[in-house]
């Protein structure tokens, strides 16, 4: 067993005040936004996915009450990317190439790394929200109140919580380039059992009975209510989405401390 | 009484296994305040294995570890110390400057951007992105990150691999300036002309285990050999089965001879062969010492044990 001797020193370090604290966090969040959204290879992968989906299947080819379902469907698709691959790509990415030894061996606060990455994945998110939003109102012409932008926004910007955890949890199980891969074995099989590409009542019966195990069909169910075409309670997909993030942030959590 | 000489970062009796591999074997290590020393060794002798314990990377399965009197987990231990590993692949889309200001931002009192830019020749590199620059100057950037947080306690592993001779005697430059301003520096390299340069004390390690620690005058003068060099015809064949010499080859038109008894051997060659012309005898350097010293460790252990790894 390891214990730690305190010797006594005649020199102790610097007190760091609790506003430089706030100020690693903010500079931490700044270099993850900054980092990401010079890359267009990390970032145009992950916004463009399901704007030309929805320009094809819900501008193109639909149109009316068909167009607002697949707004709100292709939104919750479009919301899980970042998440995912946000945080999932990167966190395997940076545990190959040292970066993440570095910062575990600076005095970066803990959290400061995470928090980084969740804020960049919901401005992500957002983004590729307003870019469905501004695709399905001018070009499919569907009709939203005010209230229900925002709530689509605001669902786009928590909702992608929950695939920021599923992310980080498979960014722990492999290193480096293998994670797109796996990320997209996990990402198109979900979004089409969770009913996102078609409505799940065009699925076969099994599939629909399965599709509530899928946070994204919850997700969806939460975007379909934004959009006014979900008038059934919330609380329980809410809580789910809640669960779920935090099962799987605890076993990314527990992953890393063992393995780094 | 707290003392000024208590260590800074200390391993007392650790042990480390990953799986059947003993990393590290009982390891005792010390650092006071003010010294630079340096880890040698080979590949695979512990060296990163004991720096990532002292970084709080890992955990020690036995003994124990200690930064500043601490867990090196705690935080307040490591905002006093600066890190440069041997390999990080830092953000290549931030610049040089962005990176320096937000590794500053974690350290209570941290140098200013100038002040930081100067010590590690990075001024002309902070507006260019990360990606861009050449082996070398990446290595000086993450230079500069291990000491913008004005650290008591450098950690600096392989610092100068991949760099020019030009770059490499100006981190030394800046070593010594920050050793100059009191702080301690804890040094792993391949280059044992880098410990030369800059250590006060040397530790080698070989298989897990600290086999010599000392002074490097005092590595250098336990391994008393000398090298000579000169033209001659004589058969390096023959020279190499005088007694006391170790070692004898024929290598760019010159005669190199190592040897504990450098006069009796220059002796037996000018009286073999009286043509012997461009004689030089030198001591010899940190490598012959260290060779010599790990060819010992090596030997002392059982034969099973030298295949193993």
């Amino acid at each position: 067993m390891e214990t730690v001797v305190s010797i006594p020193l005649s020199r102790t370090g610097a007190p760091m005040s609790r506003r430089r604290v706030l100020g690693a966090y903010l500079a931490e969040m700044r270099s993850e936004c900054l980092r990401y959204l010079r890359a267009p290879g990390f970032i145009l992968p992950m916004t463009l996915f399901s704007t030309v989906f929805y320009l094809m299947f819900g501008v193109l080819l639909n149109h009316g009450e068909a167009s607002r379902y697949l707004l709100a469907s292709y939104g919750a698709f479009g919301i899980m990317g970042p998440g995912l691959f946000g945080f999932g790509v990167s966190l395997a990415i940076e545990r190959d190439g040292g970066l993440l030894t570095l910062k575990r061996a600076l005095p970066m606060p803990p959290g400061a790394y995470l928090l980084g990455k969740m804020v960049m994945a919901m401005i992500a998110a957002t983004i590729v929200m307003v870019l469905l939003l501004l695709i399905g109102v001018s070009l499919a012409q569907v009709v939203l109140s005010w209230g229900q932008v925002l709530a689509l926004l605001l669902t786009g910007m928590f909702g992608v919580l929950p695939f920021c955890a599923l992310g980080m949890f498979v960014g722990t199980l492999l290193k480096g380039q293998g994670a797109p891969g796996l990320l997209n074995l996990v990402y198109l099989p979900m979004a089409f059992l969770s009913g996102l590409w078609l409505p799940l009542s065009m699925l076969p019966r099994v599939l629909q009975q399965v599709a509530p195990i899928w946070p994204s069909y919850h997700l969806n169910q939460l975007t379909q209510a934004a959009v006014g075409l979900n008038d059934g309670p919330l609380l329980g997909h809410v809580l789910v989405l809640i669960g779920f993030a935090a099962v799987f942030l605890l076993m990314a959590a527990r992953r890393l401390r063992r393995h780094g | 009484m707290p003392h000024l000489r208590d260590p800074i970062a200390r391993l007392d009796g650790v042990v480390k296994r990953y799986g059947r591999l003993t990393a590290l074997d009982r390891v005792e290590l010390c650092l006071r305040p003010g010294e630079l020393l340096a880890l040698l060794g080979p590949n695979g002798a512990g060296k990163t294995t004991a720096i990532g314990l002292l970084l709080g990377l890992i955990r020690a399965d036995a003994g124990t570890v200690s930064l500043f009197g601490q867990d090196p987990q705690q935080l307040g231990a490591r905002r006093r110390i600066g890190v440069m590993l041997q390999n990080a692949e830092l953000p290549p889309t931030l610049r040089v400057g962005e990176l320096l200001r937000l590794t500053a931002s974690y350290y209570p009192a941290p140098r200013t951007l100038a002040e930081t830019a100067e010590l590690a020749g990075v001024i002309d590199l902070l507006k260019r992105p990360y990606a861009k620059l050449s082996g070398g100057q990446q290595r000086r950037v993450q230079f500069a990150l291990a000491l913008c947080g004005r650290p008591e306690l450098l950690f600096l592993d392989e610092p100068t691999v991949g760099m020019d001779i030009e770059a490499r005697q100006k981190l030394w430059a800046a070593i010594r300036q920050l050793l100059s301003e009191g702080c301690s520096v804890l040094l792993t390299t391949h280059y044992l002309e880098e410990a030369e340069a800059l250590a006060d004390r040397v530790c080698v390690m070989s298989r897990g285990r600290v086999i010599h620690e000392s002074t490097v005058d005092a590595l250098r003068a336990r391994v008393a050999l000398k090298r000579i060099r000169c033209i001659s015809s004589v058969d390096a064949g023959v020279v190499g089965s005088w007694p006391s010499v170790s070692d004898a080859e024929q290598r760019q038109g010159r005669l190199h001879v190592t040897t504990a008894e450098a006069e009796a051997v220059v002796r037996r060659l000018l009286n073999a062969d009286p043509q012997l012309s461009e004689l030089e005898v030198q001591r010899a350097g940190l490598a012959e010492a260290f060779t010599e010293l790990t060819r010992d460790a090596e030997q002392a252990l059982p034969a099973s044990q030298r295949e193993v790894a």
